[in-house]
């Protein structure tokens, strides 16, 4: 299949998460499967717009359900939120690299997410929890900025309920109707019930918040080589003939979204990339 | 309870964890045992700051009252955290109010006699503000991120 041409796929069901959220699940082609792994992206075309990269946001183990959740903040994602059931729009993909959930057997596992970062973990999270007896004990944290922008509340009851992943959920800024935790993620990694040396951290949501969250994971005692982050630049072609996507030596469409912090950390230090 | 039992129960609070015995020993004469209901403050924004809480157990929302927003969240705080180093600084006021959002076991320290020791003891004086700047600069650090305001939208 020509990676560069875009499927026509339709629209089979449009979910308004928050005010400016919305997952969008379509449907493959007929009969056709979409397999994925965890951290992938597509690209999404609304027709006579354009083009945006976004993270695959379903269960990779139901092949026959590709999901997207979508944050507007330009022409192309505003589009992408226009559409409708049935509506059709372009999709390529999946592209990327993928969190190394290998790497995490036999291990503890932190989860680190901000804002609509939660959205490209949350493949891994349905695989994680699959397969939560391969792994040591869980945490997941998850931030947003208000209590309305908290995306799959009734998700993280369900992942609460489980009893065998420790979840803090809180915000920046908190309002008197909200009984969770305001504060950044970051106050709540030095309290985790894990071992940070034998621990492996997922970490997804705004750079800054990510370059905060691994240095409280050092101070824990947890190497960054142990880190993986999903990084976002802008991207156009997605399979690393443009060049609008690179970062240094690196090509986010090809050696990204997941990279170890060990080997992007010095990057993500230079202003000028 | 009695103050050797207090003495040892401070002593397991992360926030004078890494002291030595004999300044947790110093220390437990200016402390004692406090709970506060759910729904309760434990200060208001502007009162005298006369002291510094360890939390044990339970949660508090600090919140500024804004007007025509009510009262926004700040932070909320828990077991292990500690609140009121207003009370060793002058004007020795609340910035914030506290309301107990569960009911709250904290350890209270007099603030006149945690200051009258940290300048009666200079080794004592040294290490325990040398702890509460570990705290602070924890507090400053996280207080940055938030200011960065990292998720909101913005337009491309």
């Amino acid at each position: 299949m020509n990676p560069s041409l875009p499927r026509a796929l339709r629209v089979r069901r449009f979910v308004r998460d928050t005010v400016d959220t919305f997952t969008l699940s379509l449907d493959p082609e007929a009969g056709a499967e979409f397999r994925f792994a965890p951290g992938q992206f597509n690209m999404l075309y609304a027709f006579g717009t354009g083009e945006v990269p976004i993270s695959i946001s379903g269960d990779p183990s139901r092949s026959g359900d590709l999901v997207h959740t979508i944050r507007a903040v330009g022409p192309v994602t505003r589009a992408l939120g226009r559409l409708r059931r049935g509506s059709s729009l372009g999709v390529r993909g999946p592209f990327g690299t993928a969190w190394p959930l290998e790497s995490a057997r036999a291990r503890d596992v932190v989860v680190v997410a901000g804002g609509i970062g939660l959205a490209p973990l949350r493949p891994a999270l349905y695989e994680l929890f699959r397969r939560r007896s391969e792994f040591g004990r869980m945490a997941l944290v998850y931030g947003a900025r208000t209590p309305i922008d908290l995306l799959y509340q009734k998700e993280l009851e369900r992942w609460r309920a489980r009893g065998d992943t420790e979840l803090l959920v809180t915000v920046d800024r908190g309002d008197p109707d909200w009984r969770g935790e305001t504060g950044v993620v970051t106050k709540y990694l030095p309290r985790l019930g894990i071992d940070p040396v034998n621990a492996v951290g997922f970490l997804c949501g705004p750079e800054a918040m990510m370059r905060f969250a691994v240095r409280e994971l050092e101070q824990r005692g947890m190497s960054r080589a142990n880190v993986f982050v999903s990084l976002e630049r802008n991207m156009k072609c997605a399979i690393a003939q443009c060049g609008h996507c690179q970062l240094g030596p690196t090509l986010i469409c090809r050696d990204g979204a997941v990279y170890s912090y060990e080997r992007v950390a010095p990057l993500l230090a230079v202003r000028e990339l | 309870m009695e103050p050797e039992s207090l003495e040892r129960s401070l002593r397991a609070h992360p926030f004078v964890s890494e002291l030595t015995d004999e300044h947790v020993h110093f220390l437990v004469g200016c402390a004692k045992n406090s709970r506060v209901e759910a729904g309760k403050y434990l200060f208001h924004e502007d009162d005298a700051a006369n002291a510094l809480y360890l939390l044990r157990s339970g949660r508090v929302a600090l919140e500024s009252n804004l007007p025509g927003r009510g009262a926004v969240q700040v932070e909320t705080a828990g077991a292990g955290d500690v609140l009121g180093w207003a009370a060793l600084f002058a004007p020795h006021r609340w910035h914030l109010d506290g309301r107990a959002l569960e009911p709250l076991l904290v350890f209270e320290l007099d603030g006149v006699c945690v200051r009258k020791k940290t300048e009666n003891d200079p080794a004592f004086g040294h290490a325990f503000t040398r702890r509460l700047l570990f705290e602070v600069h924890r507090r400053l650090v996280r207080a940055r991120l938030q200011q960065l305001d990292v998720y909101k939208a913005e337009l491309r």
